[in-house]
């Protein structure tokens, strides 16, 4: 197969519907996050009666679900259909899963904006919703497990034409992200399904708590995992095309996948550390296998610099750091990419110290930790995602990614880096201060050390609107590689291993031995402290509906 | 497969640097007792005066021995409830001695609520059908802010307190 030409047109329109989505949802969901930091400034009041916490529903759910979640399936579309193929079969399910999840997202949005579901998106119960707000979400869920199928049956049908052969690395690492969703999606479904959705409907009284939010963090935590793998995919499998290198080590990539596929879901209690319900020994328990998923992304941060290292050689650099000079700094693809790694390395460190045991004493709750995912998420994710739009956006189009494209996305990265400083900088230090997350303006009876938060609060607003520019840049931006941009045949980067490389272990697609360990781990991590909270519940809660400002 | 022999250093030390830090944690877990704050015990949510501990005359501050409290609170949206004063109005600053050992232990009666001592360690999360505790030497002198930090309504941000340590 030719490399270098674009994906099949039927392909790319479904990866391209995907990408609709998720920029519209990133216009969205960008200007509530402006909305907010306007807020807490002080000097603002929504007009229309809107309230504070509907937009702040808005803007989770939307970047945080529906921005990523269609990206991803889009962009994993994308890679399967270059690397193994897609059938038309296997089309018409894919374009089922998008219409099954628009259609949960609409439904989800409309109650959001009527203000009847403004319970943010980790639901919060016994704060109670709209029934239709969890039959959304649910309807994005079972979406997604379609997309999940599809991914699985194309590989699964390229190993049956090509039994000898060791499956594309992409293909492989698709696969691995769409288990860890699966798998830790069954939460989130169990609870909607079972306690949330009965609930709302008043056809059961109560609702049990803790068992409600153990099965959202066993699929909360996984959850970013499945948002950082898509970034991993790019930085193994793309950028070291672009930088005119070679894959590291094959075998190490798809190592560190299996390692996040083991340990990314039995460690859903570390957001629950300061709850009452959980024996401390098992919270313990959680924080090891915790701490295991860095791992993996030890492997990664190794992995990529000896790609950077080895491609700035390759091209005739001897020092030592010299190499890091011959990158291609002014290729969009590899900045935008490149910033979102660095970003990576605070923010990995700040996410041991939210998972550590007692120190999470410290920061739990506060704007530290909305800091730290927008380090995560919001910098290291979201650049990456920039810097694959770069490129993807104009092989789905038919167009090229001509000098202006890179103009405005080195602009858009610089802009974006900026912005980010500044507001993931101020709500660190703030929340070391104590200022509380997902709070609404407040003086707190004129408190000394409110005074000092909202200095801060006015450094956010500062970096918000910064954010806020960078986010009109990439809409435009978005807009000329769809409809302006020169016709032509743009590459899809994919990144080829070193012709002498070493062989593969074939246990790495031992896909039952892997999601048996899997299985196993988290049946150990989950099943005597859910027994446990499950036998010693107490009576449960009935549903509040006034406190969200829905009677 | 191959690894690189850089590759096994940078694994570890890296390695090497996450269980020397799982070990502190856990010596500090399981040898000095400091565990997260998770007090195991139920209670109904629609009945918390049932509680000895949460009955209308038993909330707010109590001094256990010489420089050592307990402090009981329950929280509803939006209000934290320390009872109240001899002259009948609630209780929304609470005084202590500085270098006192405190006991917090609060419930809630409806939703999710967070209880910080903001500038302190005082931190956890106050469950409907749970009693929590978290236990913190105030050793510094000043006015720490009490913040709701778990979205619980439209009024959220309007839940706080304030607890005084003072120099005898």
């Amino acid at each position: 197969m030719d490399i270098k030409s674009a994906l099949p047109k039927k392909d790319a329109s479904l990866t391209m519907a995907h990408m609709w989505v998720a920029f519209i949802s990133l216009l969205i969901g960008g200007l509530m996050g402006l909305l907010q930091t306007f807020v807490r400034t002080g000097k603002i009041t929504l007009p229309f009666g809107i309230d504070y916490y509907q937009i702040l529903t808005v803007h989770g759910v939307i970047l945080a679900l529906v921005l990523t979640t269609f990206f991803i399936i889009g962009f994993q579309f994308a890679l399967m259909s270059k690397t193994v193929g897609m059938s038309d079969g296997q089309r018409k399910w894919g374009w089922i899963a998008f219409w099954i999840m628009l259609l949960g997202t609409t439904a989800t949005a409309i109650m959001i904006l009527l203000g009847k579901a403004s319970v943010l998106y980790t639901f919060y119960a016994p704060l109670a919703a709209h029934p239709i707000f969890y039959f959304g979400l649910t309807f994005v869920v079972v979406g997604s497990w379609v997309a999940c199928f599809v991914n699985f049956h194309q590989l699964f049908k390229w190993k049956k034409q090509n039994p000898r052969e060791k499956s594309p690395l992409l293909a492989f690492m698709v696969v691995i992200n769409m288990a860890i969703w699966f798998i830790a999606t069954l939460g989130v479904a169990a609870t909607v399904l079972i306690q949330f959705i009965p609930w709302s409907l008043g056809l059961v009284d109560e609702i049990n708590i803790l068992v409600s939010r153990t099965l959202f963090w066993y699929f909360g935590h996984p959850l970013v995992y499945f948002w950082l793998l898509p970034a991993y995919m790019a930085w193994y499998g793309i950028i070291p095309k672009i930088i005119g290198g070679k894959i590291f080590s094959d075998g190490l990539a798809r190592l560190a996948f299996i390692l996040f596929l083991l340990f990314s879901i039995p460690v859903g209690f570390h957001h629950q550390l300061l709850e009452p319900g959980i024996d401390p020994f098992w919270k313990y328990i959680q924080v090891v296998l915790t701490f295991a998923v860095a791992i993996p992304s030890l492997l990664t941060a190794f992995s990529m610099f000896a790609v950077f290292e080895s491609a700035g050689r390759a091209k005739g650099e001897r020092s030592l750091f010299g190499w890091f000079k011959a990158l291609p700094w002014k290729d969009v693809r590899f900045l935008a990419p490149m910033i979102g790694m660095i970003a990576f390395i605070p923010a990995g460190a700040g996410g041991l110290v939210n998972a550590s045991n007692q120190l999470n004493l410290v920061v739990h709750n506060t704007i530290w930790v909305t800091g730290h995912f927008h380090l995560t998420l919001a910098t290291t994710v979201i650049l990456t995602f920039f810097g694959i739009s770069y490129w993807l956006i104009p092989v789905l189009t038919g167009r090229k990614l001509d000098a202006k494209t890179n103009r405005l996305g080195i602009m858009q990265t610089i802009v974006w880096s900026l912005g980010m400083f500044i507001m993931s900088g101020s709500m660190h230090i703030a929340g070391l201060l104590g200022a509380p997350r997902r709070s609404s303006f407040s003086e707190y009876n004129g408190s000394e050390q409110a005074v000092e938060w909202i200095g801060y609060q006015y450094a956010q607003a500062i970096g918000g609107s910064i954010l806020f520019i960078g986010i009109l840049l990439m809409m435009y931006t978005f807009f000329y590689m769809t409809f302006s941009a020169p016709k032509g045949i743009e590459e899809f980067p994919i990144a080829e291993e070193e012709l002498n490389a070493d062989t593969t272990p074939t246990i790495f697609e031992n896909w039952r031995l892997w999601i048996g360990i899997a299985v196993v781990l988290i049946a150990f991590a989950y099943t005597i402290p859910f027994i446990d909270i499950i036998q010693n519940s107490p009576p449960g809660a009935p549903p509040f509906q006034w406190p969200i400002g829905n009677s | 497969m191959h690894l690189h022999k850089y590759e096994k250093i940078w694994m570890f030390i890296g390695g090497g640097s996450l269980l020397a830090f799982l070990i502190v944690l856990g010596v500090g877990a399981f040898l000095q007792g400091t565990q997260p704050p998770s007090c195991l015990t139920t209670i109904d949510p629609t009945n918390v005066e049932a509680h000895e501990s949460f009955k209308q005359e038993n909330l707010g501050l109590q001094e256990m021995d010489d420089k050592s409290y307990v402090v009981n609170v329950v929280a509803s949206a939006f209000n934290y409830d320390f009872g109240t004063d001899e002259d009948g109005a609630p209780v929304k600053n609470i005084r202590i001695p500085v270098g006192s050992k405190v006991l917090f232990q609060g419930t809630t009666k409806d939703v999710i609520h967070g209880f910080e001592l903001a500038g302190t360690n005082a931190n956890m999360m106050l469950e409907p059908g749970y009693i929590n505790t978290v236990e913190v030497t105030l050793d510094n002198p000043g006015t720490y802010t009490l913040v709701c930090n778990e979205y619980c309504g439209t009024g959220h941000h309007f839940m706080t307190a304030s607890v005084e340590v003072y120099e005898e």
